[in-house]
């Protein structure tokens, strides 16, 4: 046996999955409007700067939606998937090494060396790409564009156009349909035009910023117990309080409460703005992601250190502005670490609690005091480490620096949507983001979320494998007919909606939380000698 | 002990798998396809372009390593029952003390005239499907002989690279052998509203050579039509692949004649899967069952008895499921083409959408018998309940929501579903359950 087709398909495409002339024109169109940018930004600007703007961005918004309904609005609804692999964008070809070293460079430049896409600095006029925005800026408030007012602007765009084009192509799932006009609609308003809004008829809060994306919470929004970011939200009056005490509310009592309802995928593939970005832009290199036994490895590391470090560095942070004193502060840190250390034992011995008739769930448990043990020990080494005059060997600040670098920056930006067309869109979802982590531990120890396998219908074929962007390997569970019960799922849904045999279900049940990964639940031989076997 | 199964496909890798789990027997998987298993259904999406070979399979390389089952890659030539030994075509020879035969299929050929030509092949193996890959580039025209769940595989594979394709089939309607009349002619308006050539009532006569062994162009049988093209695919069947052991002291009718335990007339030899002919199958289904969830339960039934427990091979009340092209099929219980005498039919079809439900009862008791679904996702698990424990049809109806298994924000059509069924059926009901996976669970755990 040669290994012909693999051969074939990797290196030069036999019979490339031809685009059709008005899908090419309509891709065309879209280079135009980029070029348009492109030229405003070299200094030759075909009309005014704000016509300039609309020109582009009209352009590149009507190639997607043309693009749209010539590929998929002509063909009956259904699967689309032909041609993936053979496709030189969507499998590592050279246009896909091409379009992600292109996307690291931009946000490369943007993290650090925005003054290259036009930045003006020390409050000289911007040029370059982010003087385009600087009308739309205007509009909000009043002032030039930020390089993060661009993105922002650049990221909504895509998400809003992107997701028509995930609509269209999915047309015939309702589940698609409705969570895709779900994460649209928080991006479009929740993420973009409400805190642009807000912070423009304050006058912008100069100097005074505090996050005002209703959704954004800790840990993803590591910057949300900074000092400064407390002190700017508890000076900015109602509106201020109000974000606070809701930041708050929904770490601890929302998301939670959410995530037992439904699994993480209430945030993850609804309501996030990176998980929104990874399904609609990213949808074309979900396959990418890698599907081994040694990526799951390193990702169950990663994505648990990161949710380590930064739990620490918030720590670290809140101990920077807490005092030792007890008759200067309400709350000293030896107070606030034993209140934490109280807090984790607390929910620690409650699930264990929940849980004591439930022999499936020794596993989880050992998980669980061992995660507890490890965030004690943090706790209280910090407290040692400030309390003994030191000032924690690396401080509060270098923490938050360290990590805003590599893992606000680095990974969410540069790897997290910069590698999309070479390790698939949910790269910083799956390894890096504490967030996921959090919520991911929640759906695995308490959540009545699970995807169901429907009896012995399963034919091993793989398509949910190769398509599910967290690199799940569902289907070594559904041909075992049992259920998919993964801590790093997002319940995108799209593992059912690509199964040719109808075998897969994204389902909430509550009779069974503590019992949900039973192995073997459907043995398709009626024997029931084998089946008491098995059970032993 | 040593366990030698020939054929890596879901029959004999299920058997391996088992066997481990069962015990520590030594097991050697011989064949010369692939080196590992992959999965067979999941062949035209290779060809298709949603998957590599890779993705295909369902176990990582490490796997078998790890647990301790050997993978010989190389063709059995000859099996000597009396030496319990294979010679291999690359001159090694293997002891047994218990042979699995999971030979698989051989695509079915009519004596046409020109079937052997290059470029005629059926959809089986890797082999045909890089055969196919082959003479993709500059192929003008397809024609697929036979209708079947291959040949509209074979159709789709095409259209995919979008390649006109002609479909020949013997009947007049789509798989209306299989298939109730009302879903087949669903079908087969689908199959044209891909601009497939679908030819019905139509045979092949003949295959020409362009005199340098390729096919170039088909004949029609019953209009005469000579029709040009550049790939021939057979797709009317496949029969057991058990001719090059038609010789031995094996009993061989259709294919290797096993008992309930799946053991052949030769004590220690086993054949299971597409290759295994049941001296006694169960009542209702056929000795030979060509499907993949047959040869998995008797992969894993034959791993019990080659462990020392005897098991009888049930595979239970039938179920079945394919994809014809966008639309999903399923079916659990007694759905036969033609109605059986003691059967009555409900059937409910969306006036404007590839959706559909039929359900069968015995006339007499109004006991539920099968459910057929077209374009709607049924629980396996809760119909095999209401079959298996004899449900009325009243309460079937009543519950139905029990069994539906589409996504979330799916609509139902409980109610022009119940409309329908009402009138049809004369039982008023009311809707008394959702599809809520609690209600469900409540249900079969009752």
């Amino acid at each position: 046996m040669s290994n012909y087709i693999d051969e074939s398909i990797s290196i030069a495409n036999p019979n490339p999955h031809n685009l059709g002339l008005t899908e090419r024109l309509a891709i065309i169109v879209g280079l135009i409007g980029l070029t348009i940018a492109g030229f405003h930004a070299g200094g030759y600007s075909i009309a005014s700067t704000g016509m300039t703007f609309t020109i582009a961005f009209t352009l590149m918004g009507m190639s997607i939606l043309w693009y749209t309904l010539q590929h998929y609005a002509t063909k009956k609804a259904g699967i689309k998937n032909d041609g993936v692999w053979f496709s030189s964008l969507a499998s590592r070809g050279v246009i896909g090494w091409i379009l992600g070293i292109v996307l690291t460079g931009f946000y490369v430049l943007l993290y650090w060396f925005p003054e290259f896409l036009g930045l003006g600095k020390e409050g000289a006029a911007n040029f370059g790409i982010i003087s385009l925005f600087d009308p739309l800026s205007n509009v909000f408030h009043g002032k030039p564009a930020s390089q993060w007012f661009m993105y922002g602007t650049m990221y909504t765009f895509a998400i809003f156009f992107f997701g028509i084009k995930f609509i269209y192509k999915y047309r015939h799932n309702n589940y698609q349909i409705v969570r895709t006009l779900s994460v649209m609609f928080f991006q479009l308003f929740l993420a973009y035009l409400i805190p642009e809004i807000l912070s423009g008829l304050n006058g912008g809060f100069e100097g005074n910023w505090f996050d005002m994306d209703l959704k954004n919470q800790w840990p993803l929004d590591y910057d949300f117990a900074q000092q400064w970011h407390i002190d700017n939200m508890l000076s900015a009056g109602n509106i201020g309080w109000f974000f606070f005490i809701w930041s708050l509310l929904l770490v601890f009592v929302v998301s939670p409460f959410l995530t037992y309802k439904y699994g993480k995928r209430w945030y993850c593939s609804w309501v996030c703005g990176c998980g929104g970005l990874a399904e609609t832009a990213g949808d074309p290199w979900r396959h990418l992601s890698n599907k081994s036994m040694n990526a799951w490895k390193v990702e169950r590391w990663m994505i648990q250190g990161v949710l380590l470090f930064s739990f620490v560095m918030t720590i670290a942070v809140i101990y920077s502005y807490l005092g030792d004193d007890s008759s200067k502060y309400s709350l000293t840190r030896t107070g606030f670490t034993w209140i934490m250390v109280g807090l984790l034992l607390t929910l620690a011995a409650g699930y264990a609690f929940l849980q004591k008739k439930n022999k499936d769930g020794n596993q989880n448990k050992i998980y669980l005091a061992s995660g507890s043990a490890i965030l004690v020990a943090a706790l209280l080494g910090m407290n040692w480490a400030f309390g003994s005059g030191n000032a924690f060997f690396l401080g509060g600040e270098t923490f938050k620096g360290v990590y805003g670098f590599y893992v606000g920056a680095l990974f969410s930006g540069v790897v997290g949507v910069g590698f999309y067309p070479i390790m698939g869109s949910r790269v910083w979802c799956r390894f890096g983001c504490p967030m996921a982590a959090i919520l991911g531990i929640q759906q695995k120890l308490f959540s009545k979320f699970r995807i169901t396998t429907n009896g012995g219908q399963c034919i091993s074929c793989g398509n949910c494998s190769t398509y599910c962007e967290m690199g799940i390997d569902v289907r070594a569970y559904a041909q075992k007919g049992q259920n998919i019960v993964r801590a790093s799922c997002v319940g995108c849904g799209i593992c059912s909606a690509v199964c040719p045999r109808g075998v897969l279900k994204l389902e909430n049940g509550s009779e069974d939380i503590f019992s949900k990964t039973e192995e073997y639940k459907a043995i398709h031989i009626t024997d029931e000698g084998v089946k008491i076997d098995l059970l032993n | 002990m040593h366990i030698a199964i020939i054929g890596n496909g879901i029959s004999g890798i299920t058997t391996a798998r088992w066997i481990r789990k069962l015990s520590d027997h030594r097991v050697t998987v011989i064949s010369s396809e692939t080196k590992h298993f992959y999965s067979r259904t999941a062949l035209m999406y290779i060809y298709m372009g949603h998957m590599r070979y890779k993705e295909t399979k369902p176990y990582e390389d490490y796997f078998w390593s790890k647990n301790r089952i050997d993978l010989v890659n190389d063709h059995v030539q000859n099996i000597d029952f009396n030496s319990k030994s294979l010679s291999m075509k690359k001159g090694e020879t293997i002891k047994y003390d218990k042979l699995v035969l999971a030979l698989g299929s051989a695509t079915n050929k009519f004596g046409w005239p020109g079937q052997d030509l290059n470029k005629v092949a059926g959809l089986y193996s890797y082999d045909d499907v890089e055969n196919m890959e082959r003479h993709t580039p500059g192929l003008k025209r397809a024609v697929i002989v036979g209708g079947g769940l291959i040949g509209i595989e074979m159709a789709e594979m095409f259209r995919s690279r979008e390649i006109p394709v002609t479909m020949l089939v013997r009947e007049s309607s789509y798989w209306n052998n299989v298939l109730p009349a009302e879903e087949s002619a669903m079908i087969s308006r689908h199959i044209k509203d891909h601009h497939i050539d679908l030819r019905l009532a139509e045979e092949l006569e003949s295959i020409e050579d362009d005199g340098d062994g390729n096919a170039c162009a088909i004949k029609m049988k019953n209009s005469g039509e000579r029709m040009e093209c550049g790939y021939v695919g057979l797709t009317a069947g496949v029969h057991p692949n058990v001719k090059w052991l038609k010789e031995t002291s094996l009993n061989i009718e259709r294919g290797i004649v096993v008992d309930n335990h799946l053991e052949t007339n030769i004590k220690d030899v086993y054949a299971i899967g597409d290759c295994a002919q049941l001296a006694e199958p169960k009542p209702g289904r056929r000795n030979i069952e060509a499907i993949w969830y047959a040869g998995r339960m008797m992969g894993e039934t034959v791993a019990y008895n080659i462990c020392g427990k005897a098991v009888d091979y049930d595979p239970g009340i039938w179920f079945n499921s394919a994809k014809f092209l966008d639309i999903e099929y399923q079916v659990y219980g007694d759905v036969p083409g033609k109605l059986h005498d003691y059967l009555s039919t409900l059937y409910w079809e969306h006036p404007d959408s590839d959706k559909a439900i039929r359900i069968n009862f015995h006339t007499e008791t109004k006991k539920v018998a099968g459910f057929n679904l077209m374009g709607i996702r049924f629980r396996h698990e809760v119909c095999e309940k209401w079959i298996k424990d004899g449900a009325s049809l009243q309460e079937v109806l009543e519950n139905l929501n029990l069994a539906n298994f589409d996504p979330e924000f799916y609509k139902t059509y409980e109610k022009e579903i119940r409309k329908s069924f009402s009138e049809q059926s004369g039982i008023n009901y009311e809707i008394k359950s959702n599809r809520l996976l609690d209600r469900v669970t409540a249900f079969l755990n009752r």
